[in-house]
Formats: structure tokens, C-alpha cells, sequence
């Protein structure tokens, strides 16, 4: 199974446990999770969140198991610099959290970005949310991702792939049926945030948008690895489905990114 | 034996046309999960015909009665709680009455009227009286007033709870929203509050956190509308805790919680 969705490093609004490298591979064999794309938690709230990427590169380089998802941030000063860097050092994706960074999600920075990413083959992935708006730290005031930014991401740039964790069933909808078939198809989402039993909304977006449009996703260690797993085991779903969400789609982009087919 | 001591069910009067297959949906998850008991309340209309959370007393005993009829006809998978709105006193003291005659082992209260409200007093005493255990809807500290419920919070449950020390109380959702750690401050030393675990919210250290606050001794496996994150927390348990201890979370505390025989 490849986790698009992990990070490593504290957080800063609460004590969290098992954030080390170490802590986070007992987490996946505890889980069945063999590779997770990683992001480095802490430097999402630094004012220049890139500084965190040395740390993450590093880290990836000891452990195989892990890839990068590193941060760029577009309105920082020598930015494709960065971006360069994150393509040199094997990232799999880059990440750029709109509300985090302080930036409107689609203003010109992020649609420079959006081109950018682009044009160098990397996925751009963001979260809607980090932890339930309902249990976060009075001072914690980021505003959550909204569908039409990922719908200006996904029309600012035909060549852009965009990976979106932590979005519910109205928010996947949102954007797969305001795009385009083309643009559609240019965006996965994983399953950290889409409910199963008794409402069934993962199984009703299996069935309307289909399994290629979902990665497994996890958020750990801010929330349980068991989460995807357990969902994933409430559906009645065909082996090359399941495939798909837990490895196929994910291995896909990653192939892509890298130039390999 | 697995509990669920958090499940809901609707009815036909509650303004979805998929009311069936959200029951039944439940039901097949519950047996994939292993579900022995699903201990429900129906939150009246749903919002249908009177709110959620502020429920007509007509509504509740509507809402009631579906859940005797639902139990009667799944007489070895579900049980009922008696849900009351506390500004109908008479009302609510009738329901859990009848609720309880008919079999129904616990008492629902929602968010109709702060927890520590004197109101409550007596379908606490009532309660006590029939020796049924309340469920009480909490948001996890609530910092401000939320729109369409009159919500309580840990601190709020606990005052009640210590004016009623014969009374068990079941603070609901731990992972349902809100900041869990205030709760857990608050409900360590309440030894008649115990924890329920449903809520979406599978946040890292929770569980971990709730054991230390107050041991699996009152700690309540549930699900609430979200089975998914139930069953994620039921197997981060069981590699947690001893075999013991998980056996109380999944259904031993609830079998000493509810009133005896409720599991048979």
C-alpha cells in the first residue's frame, strides 16, 4: 500500500505522539502500508516552510520506504529555485497549502505555481484541512482549501496534476463535476476525509467517479493509519479496484512524474 | 461481545427517502464489523418536522416507538434508548416510563438544554429510578454557543453527574468534535462518567490519552454515524490493550453499565 498522505515532525498545536521516522514506519507495518509520501509537518507553519525540505530529503535518503512531498512556497523570493530542487532530489510531489502559506488560494502566486508544477512534471498536491475546524487550537485561524481554488489550479494549467487530501464527498463533487471530463481527470483524492457506513460516500463516489480518481490516504500520524484500511474493508470492492486505491493510481503518478512510461 | 454504544437509526418520518438503506447499511457494516448490539436512539424527525436538537415531545415519541418497533423486529441486534427533550418534563419522565417498560435500557439526551441545567434533574431521578444509564451529547469544550443546539461540554456534563452519583452517564463522541483533551481533564476524576469513543475523529493520541485520563475501565467502544473511524479505533485498541482491557472497551463496561440482561 503507498499512503499519499503522512507527515513526519511535530505539530505544532498539540502534543502528538509517534512523529519520528521511526515512530511512523512502525505505524505503516502495524498498518500493511509499505511506502508513504511525506511531508515535513513542522515547516508548514514556518514563514519559509522550505527550510524544513533539507531535513526531508535527508530523511527520505535514509529511509527507502519514504518519498517527498516537498513544500514550495510561491511567493517567496527565488521560488523555482526551490521548485528545481524539489524536481532534482527526487520529490514526488510539491505541496502548497494556500491557507497555511498565507496566500489566496488562486491568486497569481498559486496559478504561477499551478504552471510551474506543470511544466515540470510534479504533482501538486494540497490539503483541505489539517484536523477537524470543530477541535482546533483557538489561534489556529487558516483558512481550509475551497473547491473553486482547485478548479482554478486545474483550468490555469492543462498539464497540472493535482492530488487533494482530506476533502469530504461535497468537495470532491464540487470540483469533479464543476471540470471538465479533461480537467477531471487530473485530480485524485484520497480518503482520509470521505465517510463510509451507514452514509456511504466513499462508495458512492467508487461508483460515480470510479476508482481511479482515489488514493490511499491516511494523514498519520495527526490521525490513525487504521482509518483508510477499515474503510477500504466496509466496501464490497473488486481486487483490481482496491489495487488501484491502495497502490496502482499512487505508483502511476509517481512513474509519471519520473519520466518512466 | 462487541457494543456499539452510540448507533442511530431513522424512520420513515424523517424526511429521507433513503431511510431503509441507511438502516440497513448500518446493519451489514455492523456484521462485517462484528457487531453483537447496537444500542440506538432516532434523534426524532432529524430536523423533518421539529429540529435535530429541539425536538417537538410529539416527535420524540414518534421517534421512540420506531426504535421499540425497529428492536422488536431485530430482537438480537439492536437495543433503544429513550430520547427526551428536558423543557417537557412531564413529557420526557412518560417516555423513559414507557421506554423502559417496553425494554428500551437507556435514556438519550441531545442538546435541548445545558447538561447542567436543573431541569435535568428529574430525568436524572427517573433515570436512577428505572437504573438506566444517560447518553448526553456533548461537544468536546465548547468555547462559544454553536447554532442549532444548545450544547454542553465535559465540564457541564460532570456537574451533573456529580449531583446525580447513582446515575452512570455515557459523555458521547469523544472523536465527535471539539477539543478532546478539555474533556479529559474534565472527566478523570467523575467516576460515574464514562467515555464514549464514536465521532469521526481519529486524531493520533486520542485513544492513547483517554486511557490515561481515566483506564479502559470507562472507556465505551461506539461508532455514531461514522463506522469507518469505529472500527479504525477497534483495532488501534486491540494492539494497544492487553486482552482484558480491550474486552471491557468492546462490551464488558457496557454489560456492568446498562441495566442486567440487557445482552443476553
Amino acid at each position: 500500500m503507498i499512503d499519499v498522505n503522512v507527515f513526519l515532525g511535530p505539530y505544532p498545536w498539540r502534543q502528538l505522539p509517534g512523529t519520528s521516522p521511526e515512530e511512523v514506519l512502525g505505524a505503516m507495518d502495524r498498518t500493511g502500508i509499505g511506502t508513504a509520501w511525506v511531508s515535513h509537518l513542522p515547516s508548514l507553519f514556518w514563514k519559509d516552510p522550505v527550510a524544513g525540505n533539507g531535513w526531508l530529503f535527508d530523511t527520505v535518503a535514509r529511509h527507502p520506504r519514504f518519498w517527498a512531498v516537498a513544500v514550495v512556497h510561491p511567493g517567496m523570493p527565488h521560488w523555482e529555485e526551490d521548485l528545481a530542487e524539489a524536481l532534482n532530489r527526487g520529490a514526488v510531489a510539491i505541496r502548497a497549502d494556500p491557507g497555511l502559506l498565507g496566500l489566496a488560494p488562486a491568486g497569481p502566486e498559486m496559478l504561477r505555481l499551478a504552471r510551474a508544477a506543470g511544466a515540470a512534471g510534479l504533482p501538486l498536491l494540497a490539503a483541505v484541512r489539517l484536523e477537524d475546524s470543530r477541535g482546533r487550537h483557538p489561534l489556529d485561524l487558516a483558512p481550509e482549501l475551497a473547491p473553486w481554488a482547485v478548479r482554478a489550479w486545474l483550468r490555469h494549467d492543462s498539464s497540472l496534476r493535482v492530488v487533494v487530501t482530506h476533502a469530504d464527498r461535497g468537495f470532491i463533487e464540487e470540483v469533479h463535476y464543476g471540470s471538465t471530463t479533461e480537467e477531471s481527470e487530473r485530480v485524485w483524492w484520497d480518503l482520509s476525509w470521505v465517510w463510509d457506513p451507514p452514509e456511504d460516500h466513499l462508495a458512492h463516489l467508487l461508483a460515480t467517479l470510479g476508482s481511479a480518481r482515489f488514493l490511499f490516504g491516511s494523514g498519520q500520524p495527526l490521525r490513525l493509519p487504521e482509518t483508510p484500511v477499515a474503510r477500504l474493508d466496509l466496501l464490497s470492492l473488486g481486487p483490481a479496484d482496491r489495487e488501484r486505491i491502495v497502490s496502482g493510481n499512487a505508483a502511476q503518478l509517481a512513474t509519471r512524474r519520473s519520466g518512466a512510461t | 461481545m462487541l457494543v456499539d454504544v452510540h448507533a442511530h437509526f431513522y424512520h420513515e418520518r424523517t424526511g429521507r427517502a433513503d431511510w431503509r438503506e441507511r438502516n440497513e447499511s448500518r446493519l451489514t457494516a455492523g456484521d462485517r464489523i462484528g457487531i453483537d448490539w447496537h444500542v440506538a436512539s432516532i434523534l426524532s424527525s432529524w430536523g423533518h418536522t421539529s429540529p435535530t436538537y429541539f425536538p417537538s415531545a410529539a416527535d420524540l415519541s414518534v421517534a421512540n416507538q420506531q426504535l421499540r418497533l425497529l428492536a422488536a423486529e431485530h430482537p438480537t441486534r439492536i437495543k433503544g434508548y429513550v430520547a427526551v427533550n428536558p423543557n417537557f418534563p412531564a413529557h420526557a419522565l412518560e417516555e423513559i416510563a414507557r421506554g423502559a417498560e417496553a425494554g428500551m435500557i437507556g435514556v438519550k439526551l441531545a442538546a435541548s438544554r445545558r447538561a447542567d441545567d436543573p431541569l435535568l434533574d428529574p430525568v436524572c431521578e427517573v433515570a436512577r429510578d428505572f437504573g438506566l444509564p444517560v447518553l448526553h451529547h456533548v461537544w468536546q469544550h465548547r468555547r462559544h454557543e454553536w447554532p442549532g443546539q444548545e450544547a454542553s461540554d465535559g465540564v457541564e456534563l460532570c456537574r451533573l453527574a456529580a449531583r446525580h452519583p447513582q446515575v452512570n452517564f455515557l459523555l458521547a463522541h469523544l472523536g465527535g468534535g471539539g477539543d478532546w483533551l478539555h474533556t479529559l481533564r474534565a472527566a478523570r476524576t467523575h467516576g460515574n462518567v464514562y467515555l464514549d469513543l464514536s465521532g469521526s475523529g481519529v486524531d493520533g493520541g486520542m485513544l492513547d490519552a483517554a486511557l490515561s485520563a481515566v483506564g479502559a475501565e470507562r472507556l465505551l467502544w461506539g461508532a455514531d454515524v461514522t463506522l469507518c473511524t469505529g472500527l479504525a479505533k477497534l483495532r488501534y485498541l486491540e494492539r494497544l490493550l492487553p486482552s482484558p482491557e480491550f474486552d471491557l472497551v468492546r462490551g464488558g463496561n457496557a454489560a456492568r453499565l446498562f441495566p442486567r440482561g440487557a445482552f443476553p
